[in-house]
């Protein structure tokens, strides 16, 4: 993205078109305003990287240190040791690991008998799918939660797990990418006598990695940072999410704020790590989901 | 259909016909394998409760007690619930200021961004990073940036001579602030989409509107604008409902908090169903939140319809 953005002929030819006279700078003037622009936006997350190795006696006093004297590990320390920052993280990775294990593969599954095979009611079917994307989670989430209390599952993993099994996004998504596929090369493998199930294994979904890549980024994002559906459905500390520890935390906590931010560093070095490790991809899938909405 | 031209393909096609015949039989059953998980988790999880909800909204519950059908009486109640009132216009407050900001200068910086300048890779970058950090990290990470005892925003205003303020805890500004961070971290999304936007703007386009000499504005305005119309009114939708859904970061900053400055309606539904387990009546403010995002949604949809139209006959 960055090389068609930097490079394409038109803006080139634009730029070497003749200007009016005017006093040039070494740089762009756009640099005035988009550095200091980009450092309004850098510079709360170099603060939370900041603060989390100061010392408290640092932070709570006034005016604050603005530059850490040196790196004061005892935030991490305390939430790693004292408070359940670990159990927390296991939770999250857990159900976000299962998230987007689970929609790649029955979103995979449900996609292609959307996009290649004929059965009864498969139109009504993909219409109601559909519909239920436009249902806000608020309307669904008390029932969700009596529904999930009646399976027993109020207060465990299962409960934040269930309802993100799958999505009607990964469905539709991984459809709408089936049917961009050339239907020969699968034609090919059934004569071979390959079962549907094989074909869309071996034939089809090594040709669908942007769209499951899409699917596992934007089902990683959503799982790993929600707080609401946890907030409803877990009530005990040991089961909480990264998310829902770090809020709790939080409140309990106030004056600590070394703590606090270091608990809020392990909470989004993940994703951004992921996002840092995979940024062309991240902007791609949110890009692409968000247009063809 | 014509005969293929070699006896190679003619058998070819023949046990291509004959595969299907085979698999056909067995298609309609594996299929069902296929979807069920997908048909039982998203049907199950979706449709039933939508329709159990429109039955809470009907009745008295608390969650534990068995319920007492009440009508539209919890109805009846919202219209006259201060609470609920000032939930409706907090959210509409934050919706008319975040939509239009986010979009504007989303656009705006967009547009700069879609430069031959060096360093655009990096400058988009950390524009849009935030966008990918939790709602409660941004929560906790602005309660201490803001805090208005220990907080570094207050250190800098007093190094410039400012009294300190109040921020989150001042019932005036709590509102602002939270509009500030949501565009802190949403304002990348509204970017990234207008930057994907205006690479698609066909380029003879714009290469004939300048040779019949039309600067920098007039392009904008009347070929950059209308060709991306479809992305803005997506984002307005989008945007828009991601506003009257506001709740994760109230939940972490404000808790609806101070004085009710920032009850928004979601606040207010998980108030009433798991706070004061009233779910009925939290199930009657989500319906009518429900019907108000439907509402939306649909006339966006009209409107996306009648722009395309529109843009259709203008580019033919």
């Amino acid at each position: 993205m960055t090389a068609t953005l930097t490079t394409s002929p038109h803006r080139a030819a634009h730029a070497g078109a003749p200007r009016r006279g005017r006093a040039r700078l070494p740089f762009s003037p756009w640099h005035l305003l988009l550095a200091p622009l980009a450092l309004v936006f850098a510079i709360p997350l170099i603060w939370l990287l900041l603060s989390s190795v100061m010392s408290n006696a640092e932070i709570n006093r006034f005016p604050p240190a603005l530059w850490p004297s040196g790196i004061d590990l005892g935030g991490y320390r305390y939430v790693l040791g004292n408070a359940m920052f670990p159990r927390w993280f296991a939770n999250s990775l857990i159900v976000s690991a299962v998230a987007v294990a689970s929609n790649l593969l029955f979103g995979a599954l449900g996609g292609y008998a959307f996009a290649r095979m004929r059965f009864a009611g498969s139109r009504v079917l993909l219409v109601l799918m559909l519909a239920t994307m436009a249902i806000p989670f608020q309307l669904t989430m008390i029932p969700t939660f009596l529904v999930m209390k009646r399976l027993g599952l109020i207060d465990t993993l299962g409960a934040l797990i269930v309802p993100s099994l799958v999505t009607p996004f990964a469905v539709f998504l991984l459809r709408q990418f089936f049917l961009s596929l050339p239907r020969e090369l699968e034609e090919a493998a059934w004569i071979d006598g390959c079962s549907r199930l094989r074909v869309l294994f071996r034939v089809v979904l090594p040709l669908s990695r942007p769209a499951l890549s899409t699917v596992a980024i934007l089902t990683f994002l959503s799982t790993w940072n929600d707080l609401t559906w946890p907030l409803i459905a877990i009530n005990h500390d040991t089961q909480y999410t990264l998310q829902l520890g770090l809020a709790t935390f939080q409140g309990q906590h106030h004056t600590q704020w070394a703590a606090v931010m270091a608990g809020n560093v392990i909470t989004v070095l993940p994703v951004l790590l992921a996002f840092v490790g995979a940024q062309k991809a991240f902007i791609q899938s949110i890009t692409s989901s968000g247009l063809k909405g | 259909m014509p005969g293929p031209p070699k006896p190679f393909t003619i058998s070819d096609h023949e046990l291509r016909q004959r595969a299907l015949r085979r698999s056909r039989r067995h298609e309609s059953r594996t299929a069902w394998a296929f979807i069920s998980p997908s048909v039982l988790v998203i049907l199950g999880l979706s449709i039933v409760p939508t329709v159990w909800s429109l039955l809470l909204s009907f009745q008295a519950d608390d969650l534990v007690t068995p319920s007492r059908w009440v009508g539209l009486d919890n109805y009846y109640a919202l219209t006259k619930d201060p609470h609920f009132g000032q939930a409706v216009r907090n959210t509409l407050v934050y919706t008319v200021l975040y939509v239009p900001l986010s979009i504007v200068l989303g656009l705006a910086l967009a547009l700069v961004l879609n430069q031959r300048i060096r360093l655009v890779g990096l400058y988009r970058t950390l524009i849009f990073v935030p966008f990918v950090a939790s709602a409660t990290a941004q929560g906790t990470l602005f309660s201490f940036i803001l805090d208005p005892q220990f907080g570094a925003a207050n250190a800098v205003l007093h190094a410039l001579g400012v009294s300190p303020q109040g921020f989150f805890t001042d019932p005036g500004q709590a509102m602002p602030v939270l509009v500030a961070v949501t565009l802190w971290s949403g304002l990348g999304f509204c970017v990234v989409v207008y930057l994907a936007a205006l690479q698609d703007v066909p380029r003879p386009l714009i290469e004939a509107a300048r040779l019949d000499g039309a600067g920098r504005w007039h392009l904008l305005r009347h070929v950059t604008l209308p060709t991306i119309t479809p992305v803005s009114v997506f984002l307005v939708l989008w945007q828009t409902i991601n506003a009257l859904q506001l709740f994760d970061l109230v939940y972490v900053t404000t808790k609806g908090g101070p004085l009710g400055a920032t009850t928004v309606i979601v606040y207010f539904i998980w108030e009433q169903a798991f706070k004061n387990f009233t779910a009925g009546y939290g199930a009657a403010a989500a319906y009518v939140l429900a019907v108000a995002l439907f509402v939306i949604a649909a006339g966006l949809r009209v409107l996306r319809g009648r722009e395309g139209r529109r843009l259709e006959g203008a580019t033919r």
